[in-house]
């Protein structure tokens, strides 16, 4: 999953169409016998091509090529001229992009934007109406208008969470006498940043502050490890071979630093007005995925939590996050693709149930309590989910 | 890249017959082993590798020299077609095992490579002993390489006195020469690790198109080749004065190994766009994202809607000549799928194999680059690594290396 930073408020979202999915179904031929659905676009530095002007309302591809010399840009806008009912950006010179789009019968706009400036060069777009494309779902929006909402408000409790914890954990790790307590918070106040950690992550600066672990830290080139894991070490040091316990003075540095970064995290979720984050469709999807990635990637393995091996309160954590993110579109994925929705809901179960049966008091056994037959039934389950999964932000975006 | 096809003819000159691909049906092209420089450098890109490390078990200098003119020997007659030993696989005594395994009895010599090299542990082993008195010529730059951000290199996958590299267009043949010289080496050496490669991931030579690696990209396309003699003079081959310790290196080159293995399984879920970020290609045709085709000069510079159209951490960018101080590299790499891993996972991933003049400017600050920002990095764990130094070729009545133990 790529890191990148979340989109301001400033910037524009692309609002999936209003449409229910309609697969290119057949008597839907342009003369030539062709897909009429199929469209292709030649953009250039004074022209915008397509090969036709009409077609009829369903899903949409448009395979727009670059046959100028600077970046271009393609729009699909609604009939105001503004509504951006889909977009495919960065087409560099002699390469080809498809937009994929689900479009409704009605008046809309094409635009080129060869240099991604100004208005572009626009054209009157006709989508018509045919009997196998389904009614518009009038209450789409309000599904995602409900599904950014949400995740925005899940997001910012999850670190308002995390900031309380973290000042707990902070204080009695730099107390020197209260290290039982301090393990006992570390998996749980964690718990806060594995549940949004595609948020969390995408500040690039404060990830590895706070967040890398030993193997991430090149040494050799001068880089310095701090935040949870440094602090993990010093709390859990019984398999540190030779390991020298940090001072007070250490234990201060590193537990500050811990806290500063977290709150500076948690100021960026909570900012308001123009600094506000915004969530949309394909961020959530894209978020509910890369959970999933974050547990395949590290947690199933036990490298996340080297020293402590709470690798399992990290595995629900993300599993919660995904979860939560993808019932956050699970209505707009109803109207979409039903079957696919009900593949994941019962995917996610599953790998729950699994998990369930890893629960020893308030929270995990140890990974390190786990057989080779344990971690691959968990693959399996993470398999098994992450694959329809992956579907998920086309399915909900086109 | 396009150098002139003319300045080929310096590194074709070993080649005793045209085609670089062979098809079946298709007259089989050999290498001799002697010559001004080893082959399996700057040769075509094989097909198929079977690469082995070995430490070597003697203190005993003669018979580490026997052992190299030993396998000078086998070398020289099996990229000919020919066996290990001079008697062959089914020409002996009945009474008494064959000198030739016999596996690549019918079989051509499959444009057949071997490759060797030395390691720093051949110069200095792990206790500081100087075992063989050649510790004094160990070139400055063949120091066992710093672990980089994000390894988790095992021991038995890493490091070595000694490697092999044998390439060859029939897997079979280069698992035959492998075998056959391990065996030759037994008493002397002892096998380190071993790895097979299944398809080449770099192109060496312009006449040859890129391949992909198991990402499903065209990998190595800015690779230094065969015909770019004045690149190869600045990038890959050590310099006459590059290291006064080490005059017998001079004309030969450093061999960098890493095992990366690829998480299959979780590439395979990401979108086509964010696989196209992360490499800062296009999967298709292999073009930069600003645009062109293959061959095509990134343009870094070019803006996209949120930052450069190709990202900051797109793998192409990364490791890119223009942000490396010219820095260009010989890749030689293989795709490997050792079976799976023990949760069902495809073992899997690129051996990568790159021949440089320094392994201090050449590799170190480019992986280190990779390791701190690269998008692929995600997707990659580096498993082992080596590094060793390749001496130039062997002359007619020479054995491999025998100016480092008798200039």
């Amino acid at each position: 999953m790529r890191k990148t930073l979340l989109a301001s408020v400033a910037a524009l979202a692309v609002v999936p169409a209003l449409a229910a999915c309609t697969e290119n179904a057949s008597g839907d031929r342009d003369e030539k016998g062709g897909n009429a659905r199929a469209l292709t676009v030649s953009s250039s530095g004074d022209a915008c091509e397509l090969s036709t002007s009409e077609a009829p309302a369903g899903t949409l591809t448009f395979e727009v090529t670059n046959t100028g010399s600077d970046v271009t840009e393609f729009y699909l806008l609604g009939g105001d001229g503004l509504r951006i009912v889909g977009e495919v950006e960065n087409i560099g010179p002699n390469l080809t992009k498809k937009l994929t789009v689900n479009a409704p019968e009605g008046e809309y706009f094409t635009a080129c934007k060869p240099g991604m400036v100004g208005e572009g060069i626009r054209a009157a777009f006709t989508v018509t109406h045919t009997e196998d494309a389904q009614e518009v779902s009038a209450s789409d929006q309000e599904l995602i208008d409900q599904a950014q909402d949400n995740y925005r408000a899940y997001v910012q409790d999850q670190s308002a969470q995390l900031l309380v914890r973290t000042r707990d954990f902070v204080e009695f790790y730099k107390s020197g006498n209260a290290d039982d307590q301090a393990r006992q918070l570390y998996p749980v106040a964690r718990e806060h940043w594995e549940r949004i950690e595609t948020v969390a992550e995408s500040f690039g600066d404060l990830d590895p502050k706070t967040d890398a672990r030993e193997a991430d830290v090149d040494f050799a080139a001068g880089e310095e490890w701090t935040g949870w894991h440094r602090i993990e070490k010093d709390l859990w040091p019984q398999d540190a071979k030779g390991y020298t316990a940090l001072t007070e003075q250490e234990r201060a540095t590193y537990a500050d630093d811990l806290l500063v970064n977290t709150e500076e995290l948690d100021q960026r979720i909570q900012a308001t007005g123009a600094d506000a984050l915004t969530y949309s469709i394909t961020d959530i999807a894209n978020g509910s995925i890369g959970l999933l990635e974050e547990v395949a990637n590290g947690k199933i393995t036990g490298e996340e939590e080297a020293w402590s091996h709470t690798d399992l309160w990290d595995f629900q954590a993300n599993v919660d996050g995904a979860r939560v993110a993808y019932e956050g579109v699970q209505g707009l994925l109803e109207t979409k693709d039903a079957a696919l929705a009900e593949e994941l809901t019962g995917k996610f179960a599953a790998l729950q149930t699994l998990l369930d049966e890893y629960r020893d008091g308030e929270g995990f056994v140890l990974y390190t309590a786990l057989t080779k037959d344990d971690t691959k039934k968990m693959t399996d389950a993470v398999n098994a989910l992450s694959e329809p999964l992956s579907k998920l932000t086309a399915a909900v975006a086109s | 890249m396009g150098a002139a096809a003319g300045v080929a003819g310096a590194f074709a000159a070993g080649r005793l017959s045209a085609p670089d691909t062979v098809k079946s049906g298709a007259p089989v092209a050999s290498y001799p082993f002697h010559g001004a420089r080893q082959s399996g450098i700057v040769t075509p890109a094989q097909d198929r590798l079977h690469f082995v490390a070995l430490d070597v078990t003697t203190d005993d200098r003669d018979q580490l020299v026997a052992l190299l003119k030993a396998w000078t020997d086998a070398a020289a007659r099996m990229t000919t077609g020919r066996s290990a030993g001079p008697v062959g696989a089914v020409d002996g005594a009945g009474n008494a095992p064959p000198d030739d395994t016999g596996e690549a009895l019918d079989l051509p010599p499959s444009r057949l490579t071997i490759t060797f090299g030395f390691g720093p542990g051949l110069f200095t082993d792990a206790d500081g002993n100087d075992r063989f008195g050649i510790a004094e010529r160990r070139p400055d730059a063949l120091e066992r390489l710093p672990r980089f951000s994000g390894d988790v290199l095992e021991p038995a996958r890493s490091d070595g006195d000694l490697c092999i590299q044998a390439c060859a267009d029939d897997p079979q043949v280069a698992v035959h020469a492998i075998r056959n010289l391990v065996r030759i080496g037994f008493g002397t050496t002892t096998v380190r690790w071993s790895q097979l490669g299944f398809g080449r991931t770099s192109t060496t030579s312009t006449s040859q198109s890129t391949p992909r690696n198991l990402f499903g990209f065209k990998d190595g396309t800015a690779n230094v080749k065969a015909e770019e003699a004045a690149a190869l003079d600045t990038h890959v081959w050590v310099g006459a004065d590059d290291d006064p310790r080490a005059a017998w290196l001079a004309g030969g080159s450093y061999l960098v190994t890493r095992r990366i293995n690829m998480t299959i399984e979780v590439w395979d879920r990401q979108s086509l766009e964010a696989q196209e970020q992360f490499v800062g290609r296009t999967k298709g045709t292999g073009a930069p994202l600003s645009g062109g085709e293959e061959f095509t000069d990134p343009d870094f510079a070019m803006a996209g809607s949120a930052g450069p159209i190709i990202p900051v951490d797109a793998h192409v960018r990364v490791v890119h000549p223009e942000v490396n101080e010219g820095v260009r590299i010989l890749r030689r790499g293989y795709n490997f799928v050792d079976g799976s891993n023990d949760v069902g996972g495809l073992d899997a991933g690129l051996f990568f194999i790159a021949y440089l003049r320094d392994p201090r400017t050449h590799f170190i600050p480019l992986q280190r680059a990779m390791s701190s920002s690269d998008a692929l990095m995600e997707y990659l764990r580096f498993t082992g690594q080596a590094l060793f130094a390749v001496p130039p070729g062997t002359g007619e009545g020479e054995y491999v290396g025998q100016a480092l133990f008798e200039a």
